[in-house]
């Protein structure tokens, strides 16, 4: 696990103070992020079910935030290892939208190339480029992709499971395509342009 | 001219060629009006421009407010002949008064004076400078129209009823009836539950000198209880209101006690006998049990139990009658009526308290769901000595001692979830828990808590001691509390997840017991209380005060004063002082004999009023009656303060409003428009 | 007949059949008309959402477009899977809240010659039209063969209580709707304190131990609770505690063997149906023993509180919250 003083020596220091990263994270987070209203309580960090292999508590990731540390942010594995289980939005009592917020971070770091462990983005990555494709999801495809690149030894011991799923018929064996996939690719492509103009 | 304190004030003088002879005094409040509207400007524009409505004077001033500003008004009104002063200012909310006074001084009927706002409305929500200034101009143009129209008026006078009625007999309430009736006036305190005392009575001990609660409170309740001059109405709500300032008239409910207090010694025998077993959640917030017969505490005043008609077993099932067999008196009176009575009282002050934050909402502390996570009213009833547990400090097994004990701060307070405010005596509430668990069990004590709040004497000296003691604080919003452990160590405990916020980790601490601090919200049926006082609450429920810091125990009710805990979350200490200060303002007011009032007041034509109705429920005063003889309504004009409510509302147009007359209105609008003058000025 | 839109998502026709096929297996008997959203697309799942944000939401709100152009008459869309629940909620509730999100998202829509307007549509999860549309009472009168004996953990996940936009549901941390619904099937119920933690999403790809370890806590609380099986309303939550358990004993060293079962399978056996048309058989863990013991048990009283002093010195516990939205006796949402 890495360590505030380990990213001190990591980070450019010029970053260090680019007061405006709060207001970025805020404008790019879906809905109103009110991100600006953390009063650092805490809650967050202590309702997270994997709080435990976070570099850092979603509270002391804000608070970087609002001290500019844009490196050691989007740095944090924090956001990757957010599993969506909305405990903490539902209990921040400044009704902070802390899970979109951890998606903005994702976005922020893959666009920015900052991650310590390709893992995450890397089956973001996949489990989208098959949607794009498809138009569906594709577990066989995307589980066995994964597993080979990042858990190559942990294989031979999910075998029995995949065997499991796919002689139960509950893994295709080949994708299912969408009528509409060039309707879909189309209303994609837009978004894409939409994005990257605002 | 004459020289003011170094400022010279400007002069644009000219002759009237109206009726009347206007003066407009435009004030810079310092940099508050002046660093946004260029106010010489505006006298000038006004003295240039408005002359030909009757202005003879415009004048600009640093502080129109002071005495050299009043004082540059009345060598006017007197020097000039005016017979009209428009001050263009702040809000007539804070210095309506100081400028009716200076006219009056000058001889000047106080209501020929306008006060138009340029602060509030103009400097204070503009940036542009070169708007607001024209701004300005139309609303002193406005003010200038009207302030023709006005008419001289008298203030009425009504005579203030000596005796008080005070509402609520917790700590507030009972300090407000000492200080009224020791200064020799007579108080009725209604009180609805059979006890004087409210929320202290509960309590064990106090922070931050641990006096023993009950010890400083009940001389207080012996006192109100004998003192001569005070009428003690408890197990009775006040069910109606009626007139207005030193003039009202109040109906009472005195529920029946089934206890005849002629007759009761009140030695306790039929609480003694009674076979029936309550859960007591109120006194004994709901940990220790009653008699259906009961007085709720041995310290109660009145002395006179009272029968729960609901759980009495008699009213059950028709038989039984313990308590009126073994009464030695034959004080059980079970036909006994409600009775409604009806008092005349010239003030009235409200003291009804608080209710706690009911901490089931917050379902992820499992209060309700684990049986060892008590609210803070639970564990002071489990800490006093007169409490369920005798003073021990156990779980809700009844008989085990806590090893390790955590406590909760903010519970329902500080959450956009529950309540958005700080319930403020809980951080002093949760420090002194942490020392009687301390002192008394010996137990490991935590205390978590997103900001220590120990504002005010002593109490930041005793988070020292607390501190000095070994509890162990930890910075964070508790996130839950569970009984599903995940290591071994945790088996058989309640387990406290919060992140130390210091520490930037996740911690689980498993405790044997959790007090949760909880909050302070108004009471559940403030609103209706509010309704029924003409008084008005805030979002959050509390009443709203006439000014937050200058007037925080009037309301905008003449003649009704708020203290303690109904006004928002509070103390002991403060809450004893707003009951004295509003004693203090009670007493000022019966002291005067009469007082006079605005003559700021709706009247119906009667001839236009076609019994519509539709005023008499509108009214925020309750002024307005309906005579059903004559099939018109009438509006109380001590009552009526004036709002305009009425008047806008009529849709046969029948009510007007003295200086809220339709044509003063309309004339205003009129001068805001500037469609009194050729040109209009332009931003 | 209540007739409603029906966005299946992806897991429904692959690794979660068995929610499938229970499903069509029970809805002619309490009445529901689901009608399929004609070629709909993938919601992305927790993943679209942390790439880019306007793709994220114009791949939702394609389903939303078809679903307004289906609608014919009903405004309801019905996603048995939570995170395709939530996806649709969110994407319809934050392009109310930011309208600015709506305009870039139909930008998109429009090269595909769609549209969808914000608000337009209600999102509810399967098991909220179940309990509050269809209603407990004619669900309990269409039980045959009461599931009396089988002790079943109600587990929801995450997605499906919270963040709860609507206010749809009694709680965000301890609902009641599926314990209610369970209980109508005559099961016994556990008063399970996990019902809404979290199985580890997405975890168990990439980060394996983080997803162990939640998937322990939740079977092995189940374990302690003596469950004969977990009933679940979640395909991500089904996947995780079944496929990924015996990995989770592995790393664990342990040998849990709870059966994590759809409600709706549940729901189908109660009505007398036959458990292979039910999606039985495709659990990894399998739930035969727990099956074995239905109708056999005798019925287990449901202790209810008392409000008489105890005996034994201990103190009174404060009655219970009534719960927001509870349903009436007609099964209508309260809002």
């Amino acid at each position: 696990m890495q360590t505030l003083d380990q990213e001190r020596t990591s980070a450019p220091p010029k970053q260090i103070e680019d007061l405006s990263l709060l207001g970025e994270v805020s404008h790019r987070t879906a809905g109103v992020s009110r991100l600006e209203m953390c009063i650092q309580c805490g809650c967050c960090g202590g309702s997270c079910p994997s709080e435990a292999d976070m570099d850092h508590t979603p509270r002391m990731l804000f608070a970087m935030l609002r001290a500019g540390m844009r490196h050691a942010a989007l740095m944090s594995n924090t956001p990757w290892i957010c599993v969506s289980c909305y405990h903490c939005v539902v209990r921040c009592p400044q009704n902070v939208h802390i899970a979109d917020v951890m998606y903005t971070l994702k976005s922020m770091a893959i666009e920015a190339k900052l991650y310590q462990d390709s893992t995450a983005p890397d089956f973001s990555q996949t489990f989208v480029d098959m949607v794009e494709e498809f138009g569906r999801s594709f577990e066989l495809g995307l589980a066995t992709r994964h597993y080979l690149k990042h858990f190559p030894l942990r294989l031979p011991n999910m075998a029995p499971m995949g065997i499991g799923m796919l002689s139960k018929q509950r893994m295709n064996i080949t994708p299912t395509r969408i009528k509409g996939i060039a309707q879909l690719k189309a209303v994609l492509k837009r978004a894409k342009e939409v994005e990257a103009a605002s | 001219m004459t020289q003011h304190g170094g400022t010279s004030p400007k002069l644009a003088l000219s002759e009237s060629k109206g009726e009347e002879r206007i003066g407009v005094y435009v004030c810079h409040c310092g940099t508050n009006i002046a660093g946004v509207v260029d106010v010489q400007e505006v006298a000038e524009w006004a003295a240039a421009q408005l002359e030909h409505r009757g202005v003879v004077i415009g004048r600009e001033y640093k502080f129109m407010c002071s005495s050299l500003g009043q004082e540059l008004i009345e060598k006017d009104i007197k020097e000039l002949e005016l017979t009209r002063v428009v001050v263009a200012a702040c809000s007539p909310h804070l210095h309506e008064h100081t400028f009716r006074t200076a006219c009056k001084n000058a001889g000047l009927n106080p209501y020929l004076c306008e006060l138009v706002s340029i602060r509030e409305q103009v400097s204070w929500v503009h940036t542009d400078k070169a708007a607001a200034t024209a701004k300005a101009k139309a609303v002193v143009s406005g003010g200038v129209e009207r302030v023709i129209r006005h008419a001289p008026l008298e203030p009425l006078r009504v005579p203030i009823h000596p005796d008080t009625l005070v509402v609520g007999g917790g700590i507030a309430g009972i300090q407000s009836a000492l200080e009224i009736a020791d200064a020799g006036y007579h108080v009725y305190l209604v009180e609805r539950e059979p006890s004087i005392g409210g929320h202290m009575a509960q309590f064990d001990k106090t922070f931050p000198t641990l006096d023993c609660s009950a010890c400083i409170l009940t001389p207080k309740m012996v006192q109100v209880g004998t003192h001569p001059n005070v009428t003690l109405l408890t197990w009775s709500e006040v069910e109606k209101v009626d007139g207005f300032v030193g003039n009202f008239t109040v109906t009472v409910r005195k529920k029946a006690r089934k206890v005849i207090e002629d007759l009761c010694t009140g030695c306790g025998i039929c609480q003694e006998k009674c076979p029936k077993k309550v859960i007591d959640d109120v006194y004994e917030a709901g940990l220790g049990y009653r008699k259906a017969v009961y007085t709720p505490f041995p310290q109660a005043v009145p002395k006179y139990p009272v029968m729960d008609v609901e759980n009495c077993t008699y009213f059950e099932k028709g038989t039984c009658k313990a308590c009126e067999k073994f009464c030695p008196t034959n004080a059980i009176d079970f036909k006994q009526q409600d009775e409604i009575l009806t008092l005349q009282v010239g003030n009235i002050v409200l003291a009804t308290g608080y209710d706690l934050f009911d901490a089931r909402r917050v379902t992820n502390y499992g209060y309700g769901r684990l049986p060892n996570v008590f609210t803070s009213l639970e564990f002071e009833r489990l800490s006093n000595a007169a409490g369920p547990t005798n003073g021990n400090i156990v779980l809700r097994d009844g008989k085990t001692t806590p090893k390790a004990v955590g406590i909760v701060h903010c519970v329902g307070s500080r959450d956009r979830n529950f309540n958005n405010y700080c319930s403020v005596i809980c951080c002093m509430q949760g420090l002194k828990f942490a020392h009687l668990v301390h002192e008394r069990t010996g137990a490991i004590v935590y205390n978590f808590y997103i900001d220590m709040r120990t504002a005010y004497k002593a109490y930041d000296e005793f988070y020292q001691r607390v501190l000095e003691e070994g509890t162990l604080f930890v910075r964070g919003k508790v996130a839950e509390i569970t009984d599903v452990p995940r290591r071994p160590d945790e088996d058989g405990h309640l387990i406290v997840q919060v992140e130390d916020t210091l520490a930037g980790k996740q911690r689980r601490i498993p405790v044997d017991m959790v007090i949760l601090s909880t909050g302070l919200q108004p009471r559940y049926d403030a609103k209706e209380t509010a309704k029924r006082f003409g008084l008005s609450c805030s979002s959050d429920g509390w009443f709203i005060e006439k000014h937050p810091k200058l007037d925080p125990i009037s309301t905008m009710t003449e003649g009704i004063y708020i203290a303690g805990c109904v006004q928002g979350p509070k103390d002991i200490p403060s809450s004893v002082a707003q009951g004295a200060a509003a004693a203090a303002r009670v007493l000022g007011k019966i002291q005067q004999k009469e007082i006079s009032i605005e003559p700021v007041r709706a009247s119906v034509n009667q001839d236009q009023c076609s019994g519509c109705r539709i005023c008499n429920n509108l009214c925020p005063y309750n002024a307005i009656s309906f005579d059903e003889d004559r099939g018109v309504s009438l509006v109380n004009a001590a009552l009526c303060q004036g709002c305009g409510t009425c008047v806008a509302a009529c849709p046969a147009g029948a009510i007007s409003g003295t200086a809220f007359s339709n044509d003063q209105i309309l004339s205003q609008i009129e001068g805001l428009l500037l469609l009194n003058i050729d040109e209009p000025v332009t931003a | 007949m209540n007739k409603y839109i029906l966005y299946p998502g992806c897991s429904m026709e692959s690794s979660a059949r068995a929610y499938y096929d229970s499903l069509k297996a029970i809805t002619d008997i309490i009445g529901l008309n689901l009608q399929e959203i004609e070629d709909w697309n993938c919601c992305g799942a927790t993943e679209y959402l942390g790439i880019k944000l306007t793709p994220a939401y114009a791949l939702i709100s394609r389903n939303l477009a078809l679903a307004a152009q289906q609608a014919d008459g009903t405004r309801t869309v019905v996603a048995p899977c939570s995170a395709c629940y939530l996806n649709l909620a969110k994407a319809d509730y934050y392009m109310q809240e930011q309208p600015v999100l709506g305009q870039h998202v139909n930008e998109a829509l429009a090269a595909g010659g769609l549209s969808y307007k914000p608000g337009s549509l209600d999102i509810r999860h399967l098991l909220d039209v179940l309990v509050y549309d269809v209603g407990l009472d004619t669900i309990k009168s269409k039980v045959v063969r009461p599931l009396t004996g089988l002790r079943v953990a109600p587990y929801l996940g995450c997605m499906v209580p919270r963040p709860d936009y609507e206010h749809r549901w009694s709680d965000y941390e301890y609902p009641v709707e599926l314990d209610r619904l369970l209980n109508a099937l005559g099961a016994d119920v556990i008063e399970f304190p996990l019902k809404t933690e979290c199985c580890g999403g997405h975890m168990t790809q990439i980060s394996p131990d983080t997803a162990f370890e939640l998937i322990r806590r939740l079977v092995s609380a189940a374990d302690e609770h003596q469950a004969d099986l977990m009933a679940t309303l979640c395909p991500m939550c089904q996947m995780n505690l079944d496929a990924y358990q015996s990995e989770t004993n592995k790393f664990f060293h342990t040998s849990y063997r709870m059966p994590v079962i759809f409600f709706t399978q549940l729901m189908g056996l109660a009505f007398g149906l036959e458990a292979k048309d039910l999606g039985f058989g495709l659990e990894l863990v399998s739930a035969r023993n727990a099956l074995a013991k239905i109708g056999i048990e005798h019925p287990a009283e449901i202790p209810t509180g008392t409000a008489r002093p105890k005996k034994d010195g201990s103190l009174p516990m404060p009655a219970p919250l009534p719960r927001r939205n509870m349903h009436t006796e007609k099964g209508k949402v309260v809002k």
